[in-house]
């Protein structure tokens, strides 16, 4: 590769390895783009409630098994005194508690945080083959072949034929056949079983699915079946109750199959109970994308920022902002051509403004250097040696940021506070520069670097304490490389600066001619 | 102020900042001979050993212990400036016309006391003045008595001549006149004013003060277009010589005109200043280019000095 060539191709390498790390990042695992993207948590609670006898006594519960759409965050239980187990039953999860001798009320509590996550597909796979064709006798087997010939007739597709069907189902009185598989008074699990047993004579697949919406109010929530046909493609969902086909969106399936939720097992058991209970919590968009991670056996959050100590990320969160503030930095110094005092005071300064907020941060650094500079102008009639100097100066600033602080905190005024954060030594360097600087070039040429300083610090700070940004590469350090990337490119610019333009604007063709 | 578009610069034949360093100062001059030219004294020693004119050294001071001998150093001078070994920009220069029992007479007539004198070389020693802050030496260095020519319009102190030299060439030139706003001292930075000359012919065109274009020099008032610096051809061979005896491929050049020993290298400097631009109203890229265009071809120093003067004549003719 050339020399000429080395830079730009390594630009270009760092700055595409970076934006697809963060593509990965944020595409694949999902970590949110932006600062607080809150999202909304499902907080499930069952509780089971009995009164036991003093004998022994086993509680099966149906619990979700990964339910489409969602991603479950946590899951606990809470059960004292029971023997807890959970195992898989078909495609259905549940959980078993068990107790030598219950006597008394008892509640079990099982309680699941769940997220829409629309990428979970979870039992929502093709189903592997087609249904067995229910064994009926006479009359039935007639009238399934007559409803199910009827149906077909006026529907075009599996999803039509099935409201057809669910609204043919739902009026008995109207149609004897159907009579033979549902009653007057059938509730809406009969119905989907009925119609469960007629798809499959179509040799349609279906299913019945127990849970709830999740919906902020009320509270609590009641399970309710629905069915479930599929397609060829997908699961569509139908209400049994009016046919109606729906959306699952924001429906929770706690289990699959007619089966009750609830068994117990035990003799003299009362007052069995059973109480869902729905809570809507907002969390933080991270957390979510950690435990989904986490699932997806994904090693992007393990080797991430996340895995540190809190103490250590919140330094960090930090830390990473510098490259940027050295980006804007060499933007401004090389770019635009703002003189500075030193390379990085600026960045320094800018970091304090963090703590001090800027218009303070601008008045602090201004009265400490100005007093700074008063004092080190009285030490050069003393005619102390270089590092005896330097060092009186230091104390001297030291001395000045307390009393700052001091008479800020007596005026309650807790920026007077904040003025601890600042640099003392980047201040000390500052007055002793400006100071050689005033003596060698005049009070102007002071005043500029000074000034330039400090507007370097400002734009630093105000890059620096961009929210989006510190968000961004706290969750994507990677995006590091592709300000390294940019710091190289900004290495091999040679274009002019801005300030060059007005220095050597005589320069310019047509621009005025000398005599 | 007035503002133009960097495509017009750029026609113009404009260095920048950042082109110098990327195109010409990193690329021509290898890191490990900069303290060829940082350090003064360095430089000295070089040109010396090549036979080439610089202000004799009287004495150097490198430790405290020198400091506090300084009075028994400076007692028998004459005239004499004190210069920090690493200094830049001219800081920490001090020229001292004589010396009498009260103390150090300074170019402008102010006293310096021996104390003061002794302090300023121990700042100096501690590396106030020096690039990197680094602990420095103090050069004690003979007095240019500059030539008449530039009497009526120096203002206090010593012009010195800027040659830019590239691969040994001579590129562009000016003459940097110390005024009062420059405290006496030939730094453009401080307020002196930058004259272009001629490569071809040694005669001096209008100047630049700050962002101004001057004709006359502010102090004095005297024209400072149209002079002729004497001896142009031997201050040019000094120039690209300067080349040969460093490596360095892009080089500025300092030079003073001494009333009795002609010119003098006074330092050399491996970043030198955009001024020179100004000076000459005349961007430096085309000329190097023309330079870089000849494919480095070691030619001697006359047969450098010829094509110089030749490609890069103005057509400015003495008043």
């Amino acid at each position: 590769m050339s020399h000429r060539h080395h830079v730009p191709v390594l630009s270009a390498i760092l700055i595409a390895l970076g934006f697809v790390l963060f593509w990965y990042k944020a595409g694949a695992v999902g970590l949110p783009l932006t600062a607080n993207v809150e999202s909304d948590i499902w907080t499930v609670e069952t509780r089971v409630s009995f009164v036991g006898d003093d004998q022994p006594v086993k509680v099966n519960l149906r619990i979700p098994n990964n339910p489409a759409g969602f991603g479950v965050l946590d899951e606990s239980f809470v059960s004292r005194g029971f023997g807890l187990a959970t195992s898989d039953v078909n495609e259905n999860r549940e959980a078993q508690w068990s107790r030598r001798r219950a006597s008394g009320s008892h509640a079990l509590y099982y309680r699941v945080s769940v997220y829409r996550d629309s990428a979970v597909i979870g039992n929502d796979s093709a189903p592997q083959e087609p249904p067995t064709v229910p064994l009926l006798v006479e009359p039935q087997l007639t009238a399934m072949g007559d409803i199910i010939r009827s149906v077909r007739e006026r529907s075009a597709d599996v999803a039509t034929m099935t409201e057809q069907l669910l609204q043919r189902l739902n009026r008995p009185d109207v149609d004897d056949n159907v009579r033979l598989f549902v009653d007057d008074n059938a509730s809406a699990l009969d119905i989907a079983r009925a119609a469960q047993t007629l798809l499959a004579g179509a040799q349609i697949t279906s299913r019945i699915a127990q849970g709830f919406e999740l919906r902020q109010d009320p509270h609590f929530a009641v399970m309710r079946p629905w069915l479930e046909v599929y397609n060829g493609a997908r699961w569509l969902h139908f209400n049994p109750d009016d046919g109606q086909r729906f959306e699952a969106d924001n429906r929770l399936t706690w289990y699959y199959g007619t089966s009750p939720l609830l068994l117990v097992d035990g003799r003299r058991i009362t007052n069995i109970d059973t109480e869902i209970f729905v809570r809507r919590d907002v969390v933080d968009a991270l957390a979510i994308a950690e435990q989904r991670a986490s699932t997806m056996g994904s090693h992007a959050i393990e080797f991430s920022l996340f895995s540190l100590p809190i103490r250590t990320q919140a330094v960090y969160s930090v830390l990473l902002m510098i490259p940027l503030g050295a980006l804007v930095m060499a933007v401004m110094r090389n770019v635009v051509g703002i003189p500075t005092f030193g390379t990085f005071t600026p960045i320094l300064v800018a970091l304090a403004f963090r703590e001090t907020q800027l218009v303070y941060g601008i008045l602090l650094f201004s009265f400490v250097v100005g007093l700074g500079l008063t004092a080190r102008f009285y030490l050069e009639k003393l005619r102390l040696l270089l590092v005896p100097r330097l060092a009186a100066v230091l104390t001297v600033v030291v001395l000045l940021m307390l009393s700052i602080s001091i008479v800020g905190h007596a005026l309650d005024l807790e920026t007077g506070l904040s003025i601890a954060l600042f640099p003392m030594v980047i201040l000390t360097m500052v007055i002793e520069r400006m100071s050689i600087v005033w003596d060698e070039r005049g009070p102007a040429a002071a005043m500029t670097e000074g000034a330039g300083s400090l507007l370097v610090a400002t734009v630093a700070y105000l890059v620096m304490s961009i929210d989006q940004l510190e968000h961004l590469v706290f969750v994507f350090p990677e995006l590091l490389l592709v300000v390294l990337g940019l710091c190289l490119l900004l290495g091999r610019y040679t274009g002019f600066r801005l300030t060059e333009l007005v220095r050597f604007a005589e320069l310019a063709p047509g621009g005025s001619k000398r005599s | 102020m007035k503002i133009v578009s960097p495509r017009r610069l750029h026609t113009a034949g404009v260095v920048g900042i950042n082109a110098r360093n990327a195109e010409y100062v990193m690329r021509y001059n290898q890191r490990k001979l900069y303290p060829l030219v940082d350090d003064k004294l360095q430089t000295k020693r070089l040109a010396e050993r090549a036979g080439m004119a610089v202000p004799d050294l009287y004495g150097v001071v490198r430790t405290q212990r020198d400091v506090q001998r300084l009075h028994e150093t400076l007692r028998d001078l004459d005239g004499f400036v004190m210069k920090p070994a690493r200094g830049s920009g001219g800081d920490g220069i001090v020229v001292i016309k004589d010396v009498s029992p009260k103390g150090l007479r300074r170019h402008d007539g102010r006293i310096m006391t021996f104390s003061e004198a002794r302090y300023h070389a121990s700042t100096t020693l501690s590396g106030q003045y020096s690039l990197a802050g680094i602990p420095d030496q103090m050069m004690i260095e003979y007095r240019v008595r500059f030539d008449p020519l530039f009497e009526r319009v120096a203002y206090q102190g010593i012009p010195d001549i800027r040659i830019i030299v590239f691969q040994g060439f001579p590129v562009m030139s000016m003459v940097r006149l110390p005024t009062r706003q420059s405290d006496g001292k030939a730094n453009l930075h401080q307020g002196a004013i930058g004259v272009g000359i001629d490569i071809a012919s040694g005669v001096t065109r209008s100047g630049s003060w700050g962002n101004d274009v001057v004709s006359e020099h502010p102090d004095t008032g005297f024209p400072i277009a149209g002079l002729t610096i004497p001896g142009w051809q031997d201050i040019l061979r000094l120039a690209a010589r300067c080349h040969d005896i460093t490596g360095l491929g892009y080089l500025g050049v300092d030079i003073v005109l001494d009333k009795d020993r002609g010119p003098l290298i006074l330092e050399l400097n491996a970043r030198p200043g955009l001024n020179i631009q100004i000076a000459n109203a005349c961007g430096l890229g085309t000329r190097l280019a023309r330079i870089e265009a000849l494919g480095g071809d070691q030619a001697t120093v006359e047969d450098r000095l010829a094509w110089s003067k030749d490609v890069f004549a103005t057509d400015i003719k003495p008043t």
